[in-house]
This record gives C-alpha cells, structure tokens and sequence, in this order.
C-alpha cells in the first residue's frame, strides 16, 4: 500500500471511536496505535528544536515515557541524532551501538529493559517538528513492513501535529500541544537564573542544568524545581 | 499638534504593530477603519470582506455603522463595493444624488443616512481580491490623487494582514508556525528566569514587568524576551522599581 494511503488509515483508525477514550488526547491515541501497529514494546513522541529536545508530547507507558524524559534531561539519544540528521536512526541491538555515542543514554535504556531503539522524524520539508521513537524489549531490526509502517506512522504524527495547530491562535501552541511545553517552563526559568548566577550564555547555563541532573540521577525537571524554588544555586564554579 | 505626515507614519506603525502582536484580524480591520477615517475626509468607513460563497460582509465599520448594516447588506446586490468586487477596480468620488438610477436601493439608504458622496477601494491579497474598503462623507467629496493613494496602501497592509492569517493553514507555514511559537513560549520562559534572578522575585512574578515593557515601548513580547536573553536590553530597565507605577493600559503613541 503506499505511504500516503496508510497514512489516512492510521488517521482515520486514530478518529474512529472505537480506539477509545474521547478524552485521551490525539498524541496519547497516536502512540498507543503505534505501538500495536508496528509491534513493539512502546512507543514515544517527542519535540525537537534546534537546541535539541523540546518536550514529550505523548508516550506509552512504561520505559518510553522514562527514556523520553531520559533524552529530554539528558539532551542526547537516537531521537536527537534523528532530528538533527533528518534521516531515521536505527539502534536495533542498543548495547552495541549506543555505548559510544551516549552512554548516559544507554544505560538507562537497558537498566529499563530496552534493548531496541529506532527513531523516525517529523519534518515538513525542511522543517524539523519531533520524532517518533519506537522502542523494542528484544534486540533485533525492524522488518521492511515494519520500517514503512512506522514511517507512515510518522507521517500521520506530522499529519496531527498540524491539524491541532491549525485551530491555534497566530504565534500561540495550541492547548493540547501547548500543554507538553508547559510542562517544561521551569526548566526554561531555571535555565536564564542558571545563566545570571554563573556569568555565561544559556546553552551553557542548560548544560550545566543537564549535567548537574545526571550526575545526581534526577530528572532535569526536579533539579529546574530546585533552581526557580532557590533550594539550589550555582556559582562561576559550576560553570 | 503633530503633522499629518508623522500622523501617517505612526498610523501605518500601528497598523503593522497589529500583525505581529496576537494578530486579531478583526481588531486589524476596526483599526483600519479607524486609520481611514481619520486620515481621508471622510464621515464614515466599512470594511467588507468576501465570505466563503463570495458575498461581501461588513467586518468593521467607524464610527460603528452596525445599526446601519442595511446600508453594506444590500451590496450584495448593488452599490460600489459590488463594483469594486465585480471588476477589482476602485470606484471614487460617487455623488449619491447623481448615482440614483445606477443604485436605486443603495443610494436611498445613503441619503437617509445622510451620506453624499462614497468611494470604495479594493482588498487584495497579492491579485486576488478579498474585500473592499468603503468610504462615505456628508458633502459632495472629490477625493485626491494622493488621498485614493494613502486609502489603498492602508487596505494593502490590511490585506498583507489578512493574507498571513489565511496561509496558516498551509503546512510549512503552520509547521514554522509551530516551531516559532515553541521557540518563543522557552525564550520568554528564560527571560523571566534571568529577571528572576537579577530582581530576587519568583520567576512568575516577573511576567508582568516584561509585558509591561513589551506595551510601552511598542515591542512584541518575544522580541523584548530575546533582547532579555541576548543581553541587549538591561534587566534594570525591564524591572522599575515598582510594577504599578507602569500602567499596561496607557494608550500608544
């Protein structure tokens, strides 16, 4: 079947009642169909920036939703290389490929039993919005069925993303996609009292945030908390 | 009093200000309306727009002719906007009482509303035609070569407006769209943790004293932002001494 034709189907299955839950949202819905369309252990759908991870807009449960927040904090992972190349990432035994290029990464996916980590992005043209990380328990590669089915996955992420947006307001995100950055405003806030408090720009003053995060083994969002609450501080040092 | 030429100047700021500050096309509209009116000699304006089946519609008018929406509703059927939307050229310098067979209905209305003479100039995006300008004075009116020119180029900034509201729905324009407002939501976000910082205050508290900023000095919210974090605007400028002695509501200009 070609892409474009899959594409309306999984959009059509997406809208249809019987995958239930009005209330859950089209990205909650999006992910959960994936996941049972292409087969794999979960399933996560993520903004990219420029600057690297912008947010989880929906994930399965389970191990997507923590290594989705593992990319985020960490602000490295098969996700961001995908965004950045603009081109799929395929990890299909992750503790052969990934120790190298992010070891932080890594280990945390096998610590939560990931072994499988294939990563397809969301563009229009040149315009990169996300990608659609797919996660598997068991090593091993993507049959070609699988790649053009998380392809067209992909697509139909995309597909979402800009239907939402179209009922926003000029210049705002719209609710449902608006909610996922929300979710990161004290990690920004943090980011500019970080960037005061140590003297430097904010790409430093975040990766200090990111760096202090990991090596305490907390989210980036808990150390952000601290920062904007003034139960923590950095000083040039940390710089 | 200042000159009608830097009163055009910042008529048209204030025009362009609205298309990037939370673009609201109708308050774009009303204030084109407004701009028309105080600008050319005329007693009363209404903006028509074309609906999705082609029929004009008044969006705004001033002052507020919404009483007289026969006056704009019947041209669907006669009257110079239909002219103007039936050729794309601009009709002027109408004397009503000399146009009563051409607009039996429209011209009625007009002299019970006590209008004289009207013009009417084309809305158009690029070369399609979206809606037309309609102008009204109580006395028989001859309007300038550059009067007709000053109305046209405030309707092309309206138009530019209007057409940048209509291509959001193409995808990569909703796409950058998207990652534009994202961008913008994380830069104000780190601006106000860099206040929060300089000042002492919650990073929340600080919202007021950039928006504040952002009205005074005419500049959109994100541009004040990122003036913030590139260090280009001093933090003590954005935050006086104290939030209520700066009035957000104090009007432009």
């Amino acid at each position: 079947m070609a892409r474009a034709d899959r594409v309306s189907q999984i959009l059509a299955e997406l809208l249809s009642p019987a995958v239930g839950g009005d209330g859950a949202g089209l990205g909650a819905r999006l992910v959960s169909v994936g996941g049972r369309a292409v087969d794999v252990s979960g399933v996560g759908l993520a903004w990219m920036t420029e600057q690297g991870p912008g947010g989880t807009l929906a994930a399965t449960d389970g191990p997507a939703q923590v290594l989705e927040e593992v990319q985020y904090s960490l602000g490295a992972g098969p996700g961001v290389d995908c965004s950045r190349r603009g081109e799929p990432q395929m990890h299909p035994d992750l503790a052969r490929s990934g120790s190298e290029r992010w070891l932080g990464y890594t280990d945390r996916a096998l610590d939560a039993g990931i072994a499988a980590v294939f990563a397809f992005p969301l563009q229009v043209g040149g315009i990169k919005l996300g990608v659609l990380d797919l996660y598997n328990e068991a090593a091993g590669p993507l049959g070609q069925a699988a790649v053009d089915e998380a392809r067209a996955l992909a697509g139909a992420a995309t597909a979402v993303l800009l239907h939402l947006q179209s009922s926003a307001d000029r210049g705002e995100l719209q609710t449902e996609l608006a909610g996922s950055v929300f979710d990161r405003a004290e990690v920004h806030q943090a980011t500019g009292m970080v960037a005061v408090q140590i003297g430097l720009g904010l790409a430093d003053a975040f990766a200090v945030l990111r760096g202090r995060a990991y090596a305490s083994g907390r989210g980036v969002n808990d150390v952000a908390h601290d920062v904007v609450t003034r139960r923590m501080r950095f000083t040039d040092d940390d710089g | 009093m200042v000159s009608r030429e830097t009163r055009i100047g910042q008529l048209f700021v204030e025009l362009a200000d609205t298309l990037t500050d939370d673009f609201d096309p109708v308050e774009l509209m009303q204030q084109l309306a407004e701009a028309c009116l105080e600008l050319l000699d005329v007693d009363a304006t209404g903006l028509m727009l074309l609906d999705p089946r082609g029929r004009p519609r008044l969006v705004a008018s001033s002052p507020d002719l919404m009483h007289d929406l026969e006056l704009f509703e019947l041209q669907s059927d006669e009257g110079p906007c239909l002219d103007v939307i039936q050729t794309g050229q601009p009709v002027l310098n109408v004397q009503v009482l000399q146009a009563q067979d051409r607009w039996p209905r429209f011209t009625a209305v007009a002299l019970e509303a006590g209008m004289q003479s009207t013009h009417a100039l084309p809305l158009k995006l690029r070369s399609t035609l979206v809606g037309a300008v309609n102008l009204f004075a109580r006395k028989e009116q001859h309007l300038s070569e550059g009067d007709v020119a000053l109305g046209q180029a405030l309707a092309d900034v309206a138009a530019i407006g209007l057409g940048q509201q209509r291509v959001t729905r193409d995808p990569a324009m909703l796409a950058e769209q998207m990652q534009a407002a994202l961008n913008t939501r994380n830069v104000v976000e780190q601006a106000k943790g860099m206040l929060a910082e300089h000042s002492g205050l919650h990073p929340g508290d600080t919202f007021p004293y950039l928006r504040a900023h952002a009205r005074q000095t005419h500049q959109t919210l994100d541009h004040v932002a990122k003036r913030v974090v590139r260090g280009q605007l001093s933090m003590a400028d954005v935050l006086p001494g104290d939030p209520g002695a700066s009035d957000p509501c104090e009007p432009r200009g």
